[in-house]
Parts: structure tokens; C-alpha cells; sequence
């Protein structure tokens, strides 16, 4: 079998889905015509009446799958850019999230609301956005970061099943960047793990999206200079992996989190916290962020967007700074 | 209390009515059942028995009557906090409702999670609805979406108040609602002020169903505070879009003849002339008085039908008061969905 990108894998996984539960729908801005990634091309086709065009309203996205789910229908709704979900996070945070906690069960909600996000494409300000950090506030509502397209596929339709609501954030840069061959690669089948994708003796790398390929890109750099990095792919921003995630911190005892986020308030604060709180006594030097600087977005301008990125080079240096401490 | 109205006139309309003498009678019960309800939640606020108390006293005319030309058990409810009297009709007992007004560990529409009078019975269809106001109006595009794809004929019943009108969701569902023609009633409560703000500070058209027909939906005026209008006219409506016709939306004028809430002071902000000229208007009041007029029902039998809500009402609070709290540690669980 040949490698498949991201891409790939996503529309494969959709189409297996819509495939085997008549109750999958999908449905979001331009999805008819293959949406503007083309991650829904063909399913229109394929399954008539299942794939729907809806107007442009990002409430209405989710709020509309909110009612499909509760009905008994699997929606899995495409939020075009992540950066434009946020008019949706009131019936995200509001509604989606409690939904299940606020019947004590009575109810619940499977749906699937997928978004590309990530810089790395000039999108500027407004198509480069990383939101885990607001939506992985939510207790309620699954958070889904994969970087493999083994993993896109296997979580998709991990999440497509689960009764409750999961945010699928798709790296955009990754999406035709990231091939791999599916037979036999490691596909993590269960929301709420991380996985250690590569083991060294020095310095623990943990990422997601396309972080996580610049940080196995550095690791293998260090490695031909003795550096040994064991890295984790997170997989999953809720549920956290807080064993996986201080067992990779114990392996090493020196800790670097990448992300493309802004710093204050990102996630790797609340991954930093739980090694804090969970592994200290392994640690041999303070654990390390390298994210966005402090900005309101990314800017546009290509040399401004790759110094708001961290790259293989910057994390790197980050691991030998924390090498040799 | 009797089981789930049927919409249909079995027995034979009572003369000049719609409905059965039956139906009417049960009519003027729900509207009791609720005004003594909120009564006996308001008197268990003062007395510290309960925290928080949001009524629908001036609105049972208009929910009762929405309510009675919906099917329980087939329709869905997307309700909103005022529409304790809806809820009755499909199907919440005295007892229910006090333990939801108590916040008790039984109360099947949150079990104390939520504050008193957010609704949500999944097995009666009624869509568990949060404070945030209007959301619920698009979790009900969604279900009639749904409803539509796997050919089941229902409709769903969504409603709110006005000022929630002027929010973006409203808009949203409307439009979403109107361009699939889906099978959505948009029932707006217009009780005059959205707490303390009147109508002309929520829009610069004088009617919400004004709003309505912007987005091509047959958009409707009805007196609120007349039970039998708002039935007939909710009736039609549903009647249609249930069989394809599309959303209509329905704007109720009625009144809210109390504060805001337990926690508002209305005569901060509302002249008392209005209040009294409204009272005139109670809906209890005007119902009663023309089913003696047209002969349903004379004093006698509606005083009796009156006594025993009061008990009704008074055995359901006794009760209630006596359940079980929820322990501290309940506030756990539930977080996610196991299995599915
Ligand atoms: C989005 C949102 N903003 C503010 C509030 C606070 N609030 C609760 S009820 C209310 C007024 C609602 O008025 P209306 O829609 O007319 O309904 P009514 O209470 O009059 O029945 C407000 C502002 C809220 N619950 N939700
Ligand atoms: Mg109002």
C-alpha cells in the first residue's frame, strides 16, 4: 500500500465511517464540494443527502449538530478554519460540554466537530490559529491532536464512535506535508493517551501537530551529535495522559514542551504543572517551554511567521541548553 | 394528575370551542396546577426553603395553550426557564416540579446540577436546556434536521422569550430552520421586558414576528394571554410543518405579572398603573370566567377542580421537603458518557 497524507487519512477515515453507520452526517461550510482542504471530496457523491452544505454561522454549526446528536445521529461537523470556531464556543463551553454532566447522563452528545489549525501556511492573524488551550478547558468535551496519519485515521473514527463530544484539531500544514504507510504503523484506537514515539537517554520532547514532526526532526539531528531525546506525541489535550507524559519526564529527568500557541496560558503550562506536581523529584533542570511569543496572533509576513513558529533548529538548541544543565 | 393530553377532539368539540369540554377542563387545570406551583415555590423561597425561584405567572395561558397542540411523547420540547406549565402537559408531575425547585438529588431534569427550572427529560423529549438564553433554538434546528433525515413526522417545539430575539443564535436557527424547511415551531413568549429592559430596547420593529418573516417564515401575533387562541393558532402551525410545511414562528403577546425572579425588584423599573391594568388581564381569571360564560363548567365544579390542585400542590411541596439532597460529592460523575 502506498503512504498516505493527512489528508488522506481523514477523508478515508470519514468515508469508512459514513460507510458503516448510516446515522454518520457530515456537515459544515462547502462540504458539498469537498470542502476548502478538499477533506470531504467525494462523500457528497457517494452518500446522497449525508453531506451538508450549511449557511455560514459557526454557532449554527455547532449548535445544529448539538440537536442531530441528541436526536441519534452522529454528526461530524467541519468548522472550516479553527480560528473561526470561536463564535461556536458558547455552545461548545455552554452547551456541549455540560450536556451529559448537567442530566447526571440522561443525556449525551456523540459528535465529531473536525477543524484545521496550526500556522505554517501565511494564514495570518485569523488561519493560524492553535486552540487547544481554550477548548481543552472544558471538562466535557475530548480533544483530539494527532500527528500521524495512522493516528488521524484510527482517532477519527475513535471519536466519530464515542458518545460524547470531540474536537478534532487537524494540523493544516501536516495535511499534505505528513505521508506515511498505514499497514503496521502504531494507530492509537483510544482518546486520551499519548504515546512516546521515540526513547533517548538525555532529554524529553513533548509536541503535537506539526511540532511534534520538527521536534523528531531535531531529535534525530541531536542523536548524530549524542544527544538522546525520548519524544511524545500528545495525541490528546483532554483527557490528559499524566501517566504517559511523567513516565516520558522520569525516563530523562530534563523536560522541553513545544508548542506553536502563545506562551501564557498554553497548554504546556498545564503539562508543565502536572510533571510539577507528579514528577518533581525526577527532575534534574527546570522544565523548558518553547512556544509563540506573547502576541495576540501570528502575523502574516513570512519572515514574522517563522519566527513566531519554533523549528527544528530553536528546539535544537533547546535541548542541548537543557543537555547540558 | 391526568395523563398526557391528546390534541385530537375525541368526544366532540364543546359549541364555539376546539376543544372537548374534557380538553378545556384540563386546560384550566394545567393553569392552575402551574400558578399554584410558583405560588408554593415562591412561598418556600421566603420562607429560606428554597434559593431561587423563576415563575411563569401571566404566561400559562400561552404556554398551556402552545403545549396542548403539541403530542407528548412524539414532539420534542426545546423549552425555556418560564415554561413550567409546558413541561406539565408532557408529562411533569407537582412532585417533580418541586424537587427540581428544591435542587433535590431525585429531580429528573438535573438532579440539583442546574438552578430551578432549566428542563430536560430525555425519555418526554424535553432537550436539557442551559441558562444561556436562545442557544436552545438551534439544538432544535438540529433535532428536527434529524428528525427529517430518518422520516419521523414531529415537530419541535422551541421557545424563549423576546428579548432573547435580539440574540445571534435566534437569527441563526431561524434561518438555518427556514432554509431546510424544517419542522420547527418558534414559539416567543413577549411578556413585555426582558427583566427590566422593555421591547423597544430589545428591537426597532414592534413585533418578533417581524423578525420572523425576514428570514421567509410565516411569522404569526396571538393574544397570550388567551388559552384557547394560542392553542388554535399553534395547532394550525404545527399541524403544517409537521406534514412538510416548514418552521412557522408564533409570537405570543402576554405579560410577566411578576418580578423578573426571586433576586428582582421590579418597581425599580415598572410603573404600577401597568401592572394593574395587566392583572385585569390574568389568564386564570379570563379562562374561568368564559367557561362558566359558555357553559362548560359552572363555579361549583371548577372550585373543586381548584381545591384539588391546592392539594395536589401542597402534598407535592410536603413531599418534596422530605427527599433527599444530593451529597457534596455528587458534583462528580457525569463528565463523560461511558460506553455509548
Ligand atoms: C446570553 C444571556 N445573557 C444574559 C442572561 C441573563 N438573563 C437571564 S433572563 C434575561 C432576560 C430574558 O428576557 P426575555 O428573553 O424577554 O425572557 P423573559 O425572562 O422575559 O421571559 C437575561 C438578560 C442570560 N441568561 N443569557
Ligand atoms: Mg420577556
Amino acid at each position: 500500500m502506498a503512504a498516505v497524507t493527512v489528508l488522506e487519512a481523514v477523508r478515508g477515515a470519514l468515508a469508512e465511517a459514513m460507510e458503516r453507520d448510516e446515522r454518520v452526517l457530515v456537515l459544515g461550510e462547502d462540504v458539498e464540494a469537498g470542502g476548502v482542504f478538499r477533506a470531504t471530496d467525494g462523500l457528497a457523491k457517494r452518500f446522497p443527502g449525508r453531506v451538508i452544505d450549511t449557511p455560514l454561522a459557526e454557532s449554527s454549526i455547532i449548535g445544529v449538530s448539538i440537536g442531530l446528536a441528541h436526536y441519534g445521529m452522529r454528526p461530524v461537523a467541519e468548522i472550516q478554519f479553527a480560528d473561526f470556531i470561536h463564535a461556536g464556543f458558547d455552545q461548545l463551553c455552554s452547551e456541549a460540554s455540560r450536556w451529559c454532566y448537567r442530566t447526571c447522563g440522561d443525556a449525551w452528545l456523540p459528535m465529531v466537530v473536525r477543524t484545521p489549525w496550526g500556522g505554517g501556511v501565511h494564514g495570518g492573524q485569523h488561519h493560524s490559529q492553535s486552540i487547544e488551550a481554550y477548548y481543552g478547558h472544558m471538562p466535557g468535551i475530548k480533544v483530539v491532536v494527532p500527528s500521524f496519519p495512522a493516528d488521524y485515521r484510527s482517532l477519527l473514527l475513535a471519536a466519530i464512535d464515542d458518545p460524547n463530544p470531540v474536537l478534532f484539531l487537524e494540523h493544516k500544514r501536516t495535511y499534505r506535508l505528513i505521508r506515511q504507510e498505514l499497514e503496521g504503523a502504531p494507530a492509537e484506537t483510544v482518546i486520551g493517551r499519548s504515546r512516546i514515539v521515540r526513547r533517548g537517554d538525555d532529554v524529553t520532547v513533548i509536541a503535537w501537530g506539526l511540532m511534534l514532526h520538527e521536534s523528531l526532526a531535531a531529535a534525530e539531528q541531536l542523536a548524530a551529535e549524542g544527544i538522546g531525546c525520548t519524544v511524545v506525541d500528545l495525541l490528546s489535550v483532554q483527557p490528559l495522559d499524566r501517566e504517559t507524559i511523567c513516565e516520558a519526564a522520569k525516563a530523562t529527568g530534563k523536560v522541553l514542551i513545544v508548542h506553536e500557541d502563545t506562551l501564557t496560558g498554553g497548554f504546556g503550562a498545564e503539562i508543565a504543572a502536572t510533571i510539577a506536581e507528579h514528577a518533581f523529584e525526577f527532575l534534574d533542570a527546570p522544565i523548558r517551554r518553547l512556544c509563540g511569543p506573547d502576541v495576540p496572533a501570528m502575523p502574516y509576513h513570512h519572515a514574522m511567521e517563522a519566527f513566531f513558529m519554533p523549528d527544528r533548529e530553536r528546539i535544537a538548541a533547546a535541548v542541548r541548553e537543557l543537555a547540558a544543565y | 394528575m391526568a395523563s398526557a393530553t391528546n390534541s385530537e377532539t375525541a368526544g366532540g368539540a364543546h359549541p364555539g370551542y376546539p376543544l372537548t369540554r374534557a380538553q378545556l377542563l384540563q386546560m384550566y387545570r394545567y393553569m392552575v396546577l402551574a400558578r399554584r406551583l410558583d405560588e408554593r415555590m415562591m412561598t418556600l423561597q421566603r420562607q429560606g426553603l428554597a434559593a431561587f425561584v423563576i415563575a411563569g405567572v401571566g404566561q400559562e395561558a400561552a404556554q398551556v395553550g402552545a403545549a396542548m397542540a403539541l403530542r407528548p411523547g412524539v414532539d420534542y420540547l426545546a423549552p425555556y426557564y418560564r415554561d413550567l406549565a409546558v413541561n406539565l402537559v408532557f408529562g411533569m408531575t407537582a412532585r417533580e416540579a418541586m424537587l427540581n425547585a428544591l435542587g433535590k438529588r431525585d429531580d429528573p431534569n438535573s438532579h440539583g446540577r442546574q438552578m430551578p427550572a432549566h428542563w430536560g427529560n430525555r425519555e418526554r423529549r424535553v432537550v436539557t436546556q442551559s441558562s444561556v438564553v436562545a442557544t436552545q433554538l438551534l439544538h432544535a434546528a438540529g433535532i428536527a434536521l434529524g428528525a427529517r433525515l430518518r422520516g419521523e413526522e414531529l415537530v419541535v417545539f422551541a421557545s424563549c422569550g423576546e428579548g432573547s430575539t435580539s440574540r445571534g443564535d435566534f437569527h441563526e436557527a431561524l434561518n438555518f430552520a427556514s432554509i431546510h424547511r424544517l419542522p420547527v415551531i418558534f414559539f416567543v413568549e413577549n411578556n413585555g421586558y426582558a427583566i427590566s429592559e422593555r421591547t423597544e430596547k430589545e428591537m426597532a420593529v414592534p413585533h418578533v414576528a417581524d423578525r420572523g418573516r425576514a428570514y421567509g417564515i410565516p411569522s404569526a401575533v396571538v393574544d397570550g394571554m388567551d388559552a384557547v387562541a394560542v392553542y388554535q393558532t399553534v395547532k394550525a402551525a404545527a399541524d403544517q410543518s409537521r406534514r412538510g410545511g416548514g418552521p412557522h414562528l408564533i409570537e405570543a403577546k402576554c405579560y410577566r405579572l411578576w418580578p423578573h425572579s426571586s433576586d428582582d425588584d421590579d418597581t425599580r423599573y415598572r410603573p404600577r398603573a401597568e401592572l394593574e391594568e395587566w392583572a385585569k388581564k390574568d389568564p386564570l381569571v379570563v379562562l374561568r370566567g368564559r367557561l362558566m360564560e359558555d357553559g362548560v363548567a359552572a363555579d361549583g365544579e371548577l372550585a373543586q377542580l381548584e381545591a384539588e390542585v391546592e392539594e395536589e400542590v401542597r402534598e407535592a411541596a410536603q413531599w418534596a421537603l422530605r427527599q433527599p439532597d444530593p451529597a457534596p460529592e455528587d458534583a462528580l460523575g457525569y463528565v463523560f458518557k461511558e460506553g455509548g
